[in-house]
């Protein structure tokens, strides 16, 4: 089990919580001794240190090495020790159960990639069992599972084992939040800890370790945008070079990268590394190095992304902030808010709850006093003094979290929570920075209840001449008659009117999209299913106007039929026109067009009828009702 | 991304955090292989160069190749040293060696109080350390930014919390935090990336004739080799992997009282 010659390939931090003697730091001695990891003379040692002290040896004192902690018997901090199975390498990290210290178990918990939370048996669920679900949640920690310790108290009950479950499943489910397994274990005594106990022949579970091997190794989200947050820029010698690590998403030369705040963008000219191959590109995880082609000025707290998906620049957002300062905080006192390497001056703007994160009920506050207590978690909407670059939590996590600073202490820590922010425009430049989303008193929810059917985009794209136009007035009629609030928005209407300025370079195309996206958004938000015809070529227009609104709300139609079947129909003349070179940017001929590659739908037109087509797209969204009711 | 690359990552970020953060910073380099692997650490987090001093605690019972070693790589690598020395306490002589000393108050004032001096002197107030969680119990409780007071001390009860690498910047005047970019590290991360990255390392780390290496160094009067056969980088990994001896078991300061270290590490050891 332990230390064996092959080399493990990869390493997993897990942090070990629960209420105060619940037995982690048994625990954790137990799992050393039991997987052959306690370096020679360890137990030994401590053994002898509790005979001279005339105490019984304790597996905790192998953790709790500090004289202080050896006193108290607590753990008052966090502490971090190694060990190895056949399988990988593990960082574990045991944080201390007591509240008073619930600054050293967020610590412990925000570095891990997995959780194992602890549970006395014989206690059952208590305060800091609860609050630390609750945390780990909020930290987004996924990968939990509970063991059900001290089932040598309990007489190695079963019954007593899934009374604990049952009761600690219900609260975690109130939170979101689903546990990979509940085992019931002894740690003095090694039930269960890497080998099956003779002592539970009920439990047919797998063990502890088993368990750990389970866990998946968490990567750096590389498939999210591109997120590179500037640390530095530095002039060692000839080379101007922008230092962070990639976030999110990836990057490579020549891609051109937009600044936010401030909206500058420059095109990558090379990627630096020291003593490494060298690459062209990089991705999330990576410290890296850019220079640029055109010196612009950035400095360190930029946040660069790729045009299409940048992230929210706002100097307004809500988030759940969880306080860990002695002094509480206040609205009307000036903190430091730290995102990704953003610094900026913030207050409280207000707070919509306070709650106790071990029975999630609001505490209450009289009038006037509006602050969030130590150990207290605030919902509440956080104002900056100038904008900042981030991102809701649950769709970019490194720039969706942030940390407030009291002084000159780290004091509490929040993420951002989903809102309807106003998305930049593409000339972020003009935009003001006390631009928020007013919110009226009827929602999204209500409107859906009273039409029976929430709003939804059906984006149709496709060449011209594929059909987009004639299938969405179909649609729209077949869906009035089913009684559905349903709305065209077609793309010869919108150059009429909203988007009449425009001409069909590349830049002007992306504008009429933005503009389509962002009125369909508002159709949405009334509760309409928006059917919009548009060629729109570009995928990353479609992805933004995606981004918009919620998930799910964003049905992508590939209209598609081959050039030669549109230019055959040509119902408005346009490709002869084209081939006479009296169009120029003619797409399909003259202009690109990049075909969605995963579509909710796809239409082959040239072989579909239009009532087949219309009754295609109409399948789908009863096949989402039947569902989730989530479509009409 | 393998789990090399991704500590050399954190360790990269931590650096360029601390640059950025502290005007007047420096490291602390021992000659050992963990604050050699730091100070290469640097050159990858600022693309070749080390924009800060090093700062060598010169006890003088330091075996003499580490002094060799350390002025050649000054030389190749570029590299600008403040030597700090308790001049004071060497030239009365209250050492270990003379006798006029225990092991552990040696080290207060040879390596501690010259180390506070020497901070003090050039007015620091990043100080990056090689040292790691896994090296002894201590150790294991440590922040990547860890304050220090006045006095050096290192308030253990109450830590700052540290979280989504953010990381404590801000502090009081007269304090200073200490920077630990190798924390996450383990002595056989430090050999496998030694081997990958080929980095020089003294050469007392390497068995000789007589079967000995040092496994962790010293000063000679208080360090002591380890029985061994690994002659190589790749042997000491091979060895590493199989041992259950724990890493500082040659250093006999340790070893004192049941909490020595831990006292001195209280005090404002490294």
């Amino acid at each position: 089990m332990s230390h064996t010659a092959s080399q493990p390939a990869e390493q997993l931090k897990i942090v070990i919580v629960g209420h105060v003697d619940h037995g982690k730091s048994t625990f954790v001695g137990r799992l050393f001794h039991d997987t052959g990891s306690l370096p020679e003379g360890k137990l030994e040692q401590l053994q002898r240190a509790a005979e001279r002290r005339g105490v019984p040896f304790e597996w905790a004192n192998l953790m709790d090495a500090l004289q202080s902690e050896r006193d108290q018997n607590i753990t008052i901090d966090t502490a971090q020790i190694w060990f190895q199975t056949r399988k990988r390498q593990y960082v574990i990290i045991d944080a201390p159960g007591h509240k008073e210290f619930l600054k050293n178990m967020v610590t412990g918990a925000a570095n891990a990639e997995a959780a194992l939370l602890l549970i006395d048996a014989h206690e059952g669920v208590q305060e800091n069992s609860r609050r630390h679900g609750y945390l780990l949640n909020l930290l987004g920690i996924r990968q939990v599972a509970v063991l059900v310790n001290k089932m040598d108290l309990a007489g190695y009950s079963r019954e007593r084992f899934e009374r604990i479950e049952a009761e600690y499943r219900a609260w975690l489910r109130t939170l979101g939040m689903e546990p990979r397994l509940f085992i019931p274990i002894a740690a003095r005594e090694g039930d269960n800890i890497a080998a099956r106990s003779p002592r539970m022949p009920w439990w047919n579970g797998p063990t502890v370790v088993e368990t750990l091997d389970d866990f998946a190794v968490s990567h750096p989200p590389q498939d999210k945008p591109l997120r590179f947050p500037i640390q530095d820029v530095y002039r060692f010698d000839e080379r101007r070079i922008l230092a962070g690590r990639i976030e999110s998403g990836s990057l490579k030369v020549g891609d051109r990268l937009l600044f936010s705040p401030g909206g500058k963008s420059s095109v990558v000219k090379t990627i630096e590394r020291w003593n490494a191959p060298s690459r062209e590109d990089a991705a999330a995880g990576e410290s890296i190095g850019v220079t640029l082609t055109e010196q612009i000025f950035v400095e360190r707290g930029a946040v660069a992304a790729i045009e299409s998906a940048p992230p929210l620049e706002l100097a307004r957002f809500r988030a759940r902030v969880f306080w860990l300062g002695r002094q509480p905080f206040r609205k009307g006192r000036a903190y430091k808010l730290k995102l990704a390497t953003q610094e900026a001056e913030c207050q409280i703007e207000s707070i919509q709850k306070v709650i106790d994160a071990s029975t999630l009920e609001s505490v209450p506050r009289e009038p006037g006093q509006e602050w969030v207590g130590r150990h207290e978690v605030g919902e509440l909407t956080l104002k900056t003094r100038r904008p900042v670059a981030f991102d809701v939590f649950n769709e970019i996590v490194p720039t969706g979290r942030f940390v407030i600073v009291d002084g000159f202490d780290v004091a509490g820590g929040g993420i951002v929570v989903e809102d309807n922010y106003p998305r930049r425009t593409t000339e972020g430049a003009h935009k003001s920075e006390n631009l928020f989303w007013s919110r009226g008193k009827v929602t999204a929810e209500h409107r859906a209840r009273l039409n029976g059917h929430p709003g939804c985009i059906v984006w149709l794209t496709g060449l011209s001449g594929a059909g987009k136009s004639t299938l969405a007035v179909e649609l729209e009629r077949e869906l009035f008659q089913a009684g559905k609030q349903a709305y065209v928005l077609d793309g010869d209407n919108v150059r009429h009117g909203l988007c009449s300025d425009l001409a069909f370079s590349p830049r002007d195309r992306q504008e009429n999209i933005r503009r389509v996206g962002e009125v369909a958004k508002l159709f949405v938000d009334a509760g309409l299913v928006v059917v919009t015809a548009f060629i729109s070529p570009y995928r990353a227009d479609r992805e933004f106007v995606r981004r918009l609104v919620p998930a799910g709300r964003f049905i992508e139609v590939f209209v598609n039929a081959p050039v030669e079947v549109c230019e055959k129909r040509d119902p408005k003349g346009l490709y002869a026109r084209a081939r006479a070179n009296e169009l120029r940017e003619f797409t399909g001929v003259s202009a690109p067009y990049e075909p969605p590659q995963t579509p909710e739908i796809e239409l082959r037109t040239d072989q579909l009828t239009v009532a087949e087509s219309v009754a295609r797209i109409l399948e789908h969204l009863h096949v989402r009702e039947a569902d989730a009711a989530i479509m009409i | 991304m393998d789990y090399l690359t991704k500590l050399e990552n954190q360790s990269i970020y931590i650096f360029r955090e601390a640059f950025n953060k502290f005007e007047n910073m420096a490291m602390l380099w021992s000659i050992g292989k963990d604050s050699t692997v730091l100070l290469w650490l640097a050159r990858k987090a600022f693309f070749g160069h080390v924009p800060f001093p090093l700062v060598h605690v010169d006890t003088t019972y330091k075996i003499p190749s580490m002094i060799e070693y350390r002025d050649r790589l000054m030389r190749e690598w570029n590299l600008q040293l403040v030597v700090g020395r308790n001049e004071e306490v060497l030239r009365e002589g209250r050492t270990f060696p003379n006798g006029r000393a225990s092991r552990v108050e040696c080290c207060g004032t040879l390596k501690k109080d010259a180390l506070k001096a020497v901070l003090e002197k050039h007015g620091f107030t990043g100080v990056v350390v090689g040292v790691r969680r896994d090296e002894e119990p201590t150790r294991a409780k440590e922040r990547y930014f860890s304050p220090r007071d006045k006095n050096m001390e290192w308030n253990v009860e109450d830590q700052p919390p540290e979280l989504w690498d953010q990381f404590k910047t801000d502090y009081d005047k007269g304090t200073h935090i200490r920077i630990h970019p190798l924390l996450h590290w383990t002595e056989l991360n430090i050999w496998e990336y030694i081997e990958r990255e080929n980095i020089p390392v003294i050469p007392l780390y390497f068995a000789n004739e007589k079967g000995e290496r040092y496994r962790s160094i010293g000063c000679f009067p208080c360090t002591f080799p380890i029985q061994s056969r690994a002659r190589t980088v790749r042997e000491i990994i091979e060895e590493l992997r199989v041992t259950r001896a724990p890493e500082r078991a040659g250093r006999a300061q340790d070893k004192e009282s049941e909490d020595a270290f831990e006292k001195l590490r209280r005090d404002g050891y490294m």
